[in-house]
């Protein structure tokens, strides 16, 4: 083996290179590549299997984020033999991704510390990691749970049907007294098969997974589509639609960040901003309801620009909504910094200590409420951000308040960032057409939606279908950051914790 | 204290009038009905149907549309060269029958006689119906706009309708997503344990028909696959007033037909 620093392919957010230029290593340089990049501050945006030419073997790419060098390493290797090496004990944020893995080839990652299912699902090479036996149904959540045994020690079993109008995900508690010692969540409830149908495309639906992916992040998801699409086919959108994505990706960040304050106020029972950010997270939706029709920006993303076009009327009306929920929001939103009984309910409950979130590699508000300084329209900007700058703030505590109060900050800036925009909207076509995407190629495209990275990336066979089209939604990074966030808390401030990161089930189970 | 009144003031009363007075303004761009338009459409083309995402334009049969699997997307509209569709801004789209969504083309409203309950269960559920929520692969956009109906500019409190924490307290579900088969179990019992009589409605084109979803390995194409429906909200999702409407109407609130 060689002992330099093996060489990764390099890319940017939004490229498109040929599948022959990802070097294929052994898995123990594969191992070390990505070891090497974390210890050097990068993050794994992904890590996914894939056919391989190789017979009887898999393929694993790995996608590392250099985001102070505003950089992309991919690299490959070959898995033969059913099994590899976990990576997890020496770097935690890969350990969903190796389950998955797991799950979806048949690979078995040897000295996984928690080696269990991720979506409760069949593999799709017909090998079971598990050796589960094929003619009995696999059933969600159920298997061991992490169990805390002793005197008054009890446990608490949550879902899938929880109590709100909310997704469904089990949640297992291992209690004393009041008190959590440890919270396992298990989801898959959710799974709908996304990854297995985009394989073969695009075509018709493509566009319609992405808009449904995670329904409160169809403006994220459909615009990295778009850009993974456009990078493959070598198109280049215009400053106009680039301008108009970025609005609505800023619309849909505002309304769904008034709609969680406005929930985690009702959740420590303070009703008056809980029932104005309710209605105001409406205004916002219809807003973007006001570019296109739809609440949640259905028909707005398409590759090659926007499906709607912006007249100076629909420009000036959103201008005055936007001052106009702008001053309800800050009314609202105020109130919670003001009133004692909230800050008391917020502050030092469901910490997320800066070191935990890093080596959980957790991204988005839930990051930055940490102290760590992540945010994709900074560090890896495409489209607008590349031109209009958002700047970034943190917070160090960590805690419920932290991530509520990152909510507020990301509020106000996105205001400033549409009215910025409304102003000077470049002149451009709407939309262009879209050529065929290119043979045996890999892109990857990232954008910071509202609760983090959205990261997808493509790989096209010989006759320019997709061969693979793995998909990581920011909740699949921070899920494991709010089970740490129940540690030694009280088991009746589950509510606010998970409210304070409001992750995505079907984003994680696709 | 004083702050919160000042802003109580600011904020205003909001509550809309809707079902008294006229219901909220709709976008300019909004997606009701679709509606093909017989004079432009010469007939002998598919372009319409190939670009449909969930066949809801059936190619064996062109002079339907199914809008339990319409996505009120743009891509019909867009990929026909004669400009022949458009979509109203009709929102009553809701339906008691499954097959009452599969309507010809160029009928503006659809049929919504026989929406509301009978008699019986009117007496029972009319002015106090609970729903237990059920997302079974729901992607959160049908949910979030179901919980807009309880924030205070919908008030759905005001029509004794109401979201409980427990079936046991319910007299219906509330379904959305296209149902995953690992949902599936989890939707069958929570029905089980709301006691007869009880309703189901199924939320957004994927809780009607699977959605963009229909025909996966991993999905049940829809509520009514595990539970019996009673009540079939088309849309991708649906507008809450779409919602708020196919719920007045089965209840006997608002009257077969008006608007």
């Amino acid at each position: 083996m060689n002992d330099s620093r093996p060489e990764l392919a390099t890319l940017a957010n939004g490229q498109a290179i040929k599948r022959s230029e990802i070097p294929v290593f052994g898995p123990e340089v594969f191992g070390h590549a990505i070891l090497d990049g974390v210890a050097a501050r990068q993050r794994v945006s992904a890590l996914f299997g894939a056919a391989s030419p190789v017979p009887g073997a898999v393929r694993l790419y790995a996608v590392l984020a250099d985001d102070e060098q505003n950089q992309l390493f991919a690299a490959a290797t070959d898995i033969a033999g059913g099994e590899f090496a976990s990576l997890t004990p020496r770097c935690p944020q890969v350990h969903l991704f190796e389950r998955e893995i797991a799950e979806q080839f048949g690979l078995r990652p040897v000295g996984h510390p928690w080696f269990k299912p991720v979506r409760y699902c069949r593999s799709w090479t017909g090998r079971d990691a598990w050796s589960r036996p094929a003619d009995q149904p696999i059933l969600p959540a159920v298997g061991d749970f992490y169990r805390v045994d002793g005197e008054q020690v009890h446990e608490v079993a949550v879902g899938p049907v929880h109590a709100g109008v909310i997704e469904p995900g089990h949640f297992r508690f291992q209690c004393h007294g009041e008190q959590v010692f440890h919270l396992e969540i298990a989801l898959g409830f959710q799974h709908r098969g996304v990854e297995e149908a985009l394989v073969g495309g695009p075509d018709a639906r493509t566009i319609h997974f992405s808009e449904t992916l995670a329904g409160d992040s169809t403006v994220a998801h459909a615009t990295t589509y778009s850009q993974v699409t456009e990078a493959l086919a070598g198109c280049q959108t215009s400053a106009r639609a680039q301008a108009i994505r970025g609005i609505a990706l800023e619309l849909e960040r505002l309304a769904n960040h008034i709609g969680d304050l406005g929930a985690l106020a009702g959740d420590v029972g303070y009703l008056p901003t809980a029932s104005f950010c309710g209605r105001i997270r409406g205004d916002f939706l219809n807003m973007t309801a006001l570019l296109c029709g739809s609440r949640f920006g259905r028909g707005l993303i398409r590759p090659g620009g926007i499906g709607f076009e912006m007249d100076a009327e629909r420009i000036a009306e959103l201008g005055r909504r936007l001052d106009a929920g702008e001053k309800d929001a800050a009314v609202a939103i105020n109130l919670l910094w003001h009133t004692q009984s909230v800050m008391a309910r917020f502050e030092d409950v469901g910490p997320l200590p800066r070191n935990i979130a890093s080596e959980l590699g957790i991204v988005g508000p839930a990051a930055r409420a940490s102290g760590l300084e992540r945010d994709i329209r900074r560090d890896q900007p495409s489209g607008i951000f590349c031109f209009s700058h958002i700047p970034i703030s943190t917070c160090d505590t960590g805690d419920v308040f932290a991530r509520a109060y990152m909510r507020w900050l990301d509020i106000q800036q996105s205001v400033g960032f549409i009215r910025d925009q409304l102003k000077a909207l470049p002149s451009g076509a709407s939309r262009v057409p879209v050529k065929a995407i290119a043979p045996d190629s890999f892109a990857v495209a990232l954008n910071e939606g509202w609760r983090g990275e959205v990261c997808h990336v493509a790989l096209t066979d010989a006759q320019g279908r997709f061969a693979r089209y793995k998909v990581v939604d920011p909740s699949f990074h921070n899920w494991p950051g709010l089970a740490y966030a129940l540690r030694n808390q009280e088991i009746s401030d589950f509510p606010i914790c998970n409210k304070s990161f409001n992750l995505s089930y079907c984003g994680h189970d696709l | 204290m004083v702050k919160a009144i000042l802003a109580r003031l600011q904020q205003k009363h909001r509550t809309m009038k809707y079902p008294d007075g006229a219901p909220p303004p709709l976008p300019d761009r909004f997606r009701g009905r679709p509606l093909i338009d017989a004079a432009k459409c010469s007939g002998g083309c598919r372009a319409c149907a190939d670009a449909c995402p969930t066949g809801a334009l059936s190619p064996q049969d062109p002079s339907r549309i199914d809008l339990g699997k319409c996505l009120f997307c743009t891509d019909c509209a867009n990929a026909c060269p004669k400009q022949a569709i458009t979509y109203s801004g009709n929102y009553q789209l809701a339906a008691r029958n499954r097959a009452d969504l599969i309507v010809p083309r160029e009928r503006e409203s659809l049929e919504v006689k026989g929406a509301a309950l009978d008699a019986r269960l009117r007496k029972i559920f009319g002015r106090s119906l609970k729903f237990r929520q059920v997302s079974a692969g729901g992607c959160n956009a049908c949910e979030a706009d179901s919980n807009v109906l309880g924030t205070v500019g919908w008030d759905l409190g005001r029509f004794g309708i109401q979201f409980v924490a427990s079936p046991r307290h319910a007299d219906g579900l509330w379904v959305t997503g296209p149902v995953s088969q690992n949902m599936a179990l989890a939707l069958k019992k929570t029905y089980d344990a709301v006691s007869d009589p009880r309703i189901v409605i199924a939320v957004g084109s994927c809780a009607v028909s699977g959605g963009p979803y229909l025909g996966h390995a991993a999905v049940h194409n829809g509520a009514d696959a595990v539970v019996p429906v009673d009540l079939y909200v088309p849309g991708c999702p649906p507008h809450p007033l779409s919602i708020l409407d196919g719920l007045l109407r089965l209840i006997g609130r608002i009257e077969d037909g008006k608007r």
